[in-house]
């Protein structure tokens, strides 16, 4: 539960000494940061360093190798490049959060298991990851294991059509005909009809308390209906296989080595301290509530799901989004080793070509701020959401 | 990571001092006692310390003959070794008095980044290397290469414009220093590594098996490599500028670290405006008169630097081409001492 700060009542005379000095130091501080601007900006004009951000619209210039928007050196522009960089933040950022939090819980839940050698093995993890510095394994994942993986020219088929090798995972490239889009309106419509029938059984039990089994019937309308669609359409999915060119793999879906050390260093990273915050917030939960569980007859894994994590959770998602502030301001270790993330594309590369330090510094840390207090803003709307109601 | 704290160095930098930064830079450099140099740090043959950790290469000998001249000390040098992307930041910001780091002259760089660039001391152009196994000798024959390259410099730039003015696709793996491109070429991240073709040959040593890999014929840009001062302070510029003239008159007029104390008592009026014989021609750069007496002395001509780090004194044997002496068919020319 979150400490209750007392309101006080605004006009007493204590409040009134208070708002003065709260203005007057936002005064200083104002005039301190208006005084460090006008500085830059004048000493930028001695020093004949451009100012602004003039060089915004101006042609880049230079390739990026993984590119979520169209992009081109010959035609886009360094803001074009300011957004591809942020996109692969973005990117590797979320798949990293998903995958850490869902190797955190299942590792923290794995280190209070009663089973001896899964909690020994889940300690060992937390403890080893957790106390090697960030950039070590990153360039552990990246030098040592996939630049162990094979040379281009002697790739591993996978089964399936991939391809793996140390420039990267290639994987079959989806190509969808123009009548796919009636398998995806039959999965919407199928998925609206499931939710009906939950909530129709639902109500059933609350009213007669008979259990109505939806499993299968849902099941059907979710993946039933939109594969016969698939069938009568006539199969409109191909995918095209990534084959071997002269130098590289050519088509495909193209994963790189870059991305996935990265993505594999934050999220096992990360989910070792988010398995520490999960084992805090279940030991948190008063063992009567557990004993209460077993004594209305819940199997262990209903207790943990319907009794024991709800509650945790509430101690769990201040830490958590702590740990999820981490992993997105750890990504911009990225420059390590060449993944095109917002620092090493932007405060790279652009930074180098424009030479305007000031500007892009200020709107790289800018950026990151802003995604930061986005995540903490989302998570402080699910512990409230979540927060006990009291009565 | 160094180019961000060097960012919020030089915003902290820029929003303190007040002072303009003009016609200060050799006081400061005298007052301090040493001449704080920007150098590469990992490229043979340019700028590398040995394994003794005694900084050697073409551009280190350029900052020696600096020092020299000022301080008639070619030890007197703090040299910083700076990768490509932090290079014009610590310029701007102070933390070095000048660049000497195989850096290209360009409009954007001596303009929009509060740069000078004082004289061309190599005509380099970029090149390819690819390992001997791939069976290409063109890089016009590189269509669907992956070409490891380093962050922040012209051939990154020209890397785009040569491929696409070729209409040829390539994959572009990009890191933040040379070592890393290198090393990601080495384990055969890519096909091609391209930079400088000096630096090609410094760097195809480092290479395992150097053999191995191949240079490839074409030269793709004009890379004019010059040292850089800040703008605004003509005096240092100067200076800086008649070091490397300096250096190139006195291997037009044959004197060398070896014969110059007997070229002391020539007759040759260049000569004796050169080393400061006749004539106050080191105060007018805010030097003594002995100036070009103790570079010569202590580091030697321009041929001599050339050779002794790059050319066939070097394991690089890079031959004098382009910067040979306007007399012999180069394009290295220094303008009279008079």
């Amino acid at each position: 539960m979150p400490p209750q700060i007392l309101p006080r009542r605004a006009g007493s005379p204590r409040r009134f000494g208070g708002i003065a000095l709260q203005i007057a130091l936002v005064v200083v501080i104002g005039s301190v940061a208006y005084g460090a601007f006008s500085n830059v900006a004048e000493n930028l004009a001695h020093a004949h360093i451009a100012s602004g951000f003039g060089f915004w619209n101006n042609t880049a210039g230079f390739d990026i190798s993984q590119t979520l928007i169209p992009y081109s050196a010959s035609i886009s522009s360094f803001g074009r490049a300011f957004w591809v960089g942020l996109l692969n933040t973005l990117l590797v950022a979320a798949i990293g959060i998903a995958l850490a939090t869902l190797l955190g819980f299942a590792v923290g839940i794995a280190r209070l298991s009663r089973n001896w050698l899964l909690a020994r093995l889940a300690g060992g993890y937390v403890e080893l990851i957790r106390n090697v510095p960030l950039l070590l394994q990153l360039l552990f994942w990246y030098n040592a294991v996939l630049k162990a993986l094979p040379v281009v020219h002697g790739s591993l088929a996978l089964p399936g059509g991939g391809i793996l090798n140390n420039r990267g995972l290639f994987l079959p490239r989806p190509e969808f005909a123009p009548t796919f889009g009636a398998v995806l309106v039959a999965l919407l419509a199928g998925i609206i009809v499931a939710i009906a029938l939950q909530s129709l059984a639902r109500r059933r039990r609350a009213r007669t308390g008979e259990e109505m089994q939806i499993l299968w019937p849902a099941l059907g309308l979710i993946v039933g209906l939109p594969l016969v669609v698939f069938i009568l359409a006539g199969f409109p999915l191909t995918f095209s296989l990534p084959r071997m060119g002269r130098f590289n793999v050519v088509g495909g879906v193209e994963i790189l080595p870059e991305f996935a050390a990265l993505l594999l260093a934050l999220s096992v990273y990360t989910a070792a301290f988010i398995a520490e915050v999960v084992r805090a917030g279940v030991l948190a939960v008063a063992p009567g509530q557990t004993e209460a569980a077993a004594a209305l007859g819940l199997r262990s894994g209903m207790t943990l799901r319907l009794v024991v994590l709800p509650q945790a959770m509430r101690v769990i998602v201040p830490p958590l989004t702590s740990q999820y502030l981490n992993l997105i301001k750890n990504s911009s270790l990225a420059v390590a080793i060449g993944y095109p993330d917002l620092v090493q594309v932007f405060a790279g590369s652009v930074l180098n070509i424009t030479g305007q330090a000031v500007e892009v510094i200020a709107l790289t840390m800018a950026v990151y701020l802003a995604i930061s207090l986005f995540t903490a803003l989302s998570m402080n709307v699910y512990a409230r959401a979540t927060a006990v109601v009291e009565r | 990571m160094k180019c961000l704290a060097m960012a919020i160095a030089l915003t902290t930098a820029l929003a303190c001092a007040t002072q303009p930064a003009s016609a200060q830079t050799l006081a400061a450099v005298k007052a301090r006692g040493e001449l704080i140099c920007g150098a590469n740090g990992t490229l043979a043959g340019f700028g590398m310390p040995d394994p003794q950790g005694n900084w050697t290469g073409f551009d280190v000998d350029f900052c020696r003959a600096i020092a020299a001249a000022i301080f008639n000390d070619p030890t007197k040098v703090k040299f910083v070794p700076l990768t490509a992307k932090d290079r014009f930041t610590a310029l701007q910001s102070g933390e070095v008095d000048v660049l000497s780091r195989n850096t290209t002259w360009t409009l954007s760089r001596d303009t929009s980044l509060g740069l000078d660039f004082v004289a061309v001391t190599f005509y380099d152009g970029q090149g390819f290397m690819v390992r001997k196994a791939l069976k290409v000798s063109s890089a016009l024959e590189l269509n669907g290469a992956a070409v490891c390259v380093q962050q922040g410099t012209t051939s990154e730039l020209n890397l785009a414009d040569y491929f696409r003015s070729n209409h040829m696709s390539l994959k572009t793996v990009t890191f933040a220093t040379g070592e890393e491109a290198l090393k990601a070429y080495e384990s055969g991240r890519c096909d091609s590594y391209t930079t400088d073709s000096s630096g090609l040959y410094g760097e195809r040593l480092e290479l395992a098996e150097p053999s191995q890999n191949i240079v490839l014929p074409e030269i793709i840009s004009k890379e004019p490599l010059s040292p850089a001062v800040r703008h605004g302070d003509n005096q240092w510029a100067d200076l800086v500028r008649w070091t490397h003239f300096v250096m190139l008159d006195a291997e037009e007029l044959g004197i060398n670290q070896g014969n110059v104390d007997a070229k002391l008592k020539s007759d040759d009026p260049e000569t004796r405006r050169l080393l400061g014989v006749e004539g106050q021609y080191g105060e007018a750069l805010g030097l003594t008169n002995d100036w070009a007496y103790r570079i010569i002395k202590h580091v030697g001509n321009y041929g001599e630097s050339f050779e002794r780090n790059v050319g066939q004194g070097s394991p690089l044997k890079i031959v004098r081409g382009l910067n040979a002496l306007w007399t012999k068919g180069g394009l290295q020319y220094g303008p009279p001492i008079r």
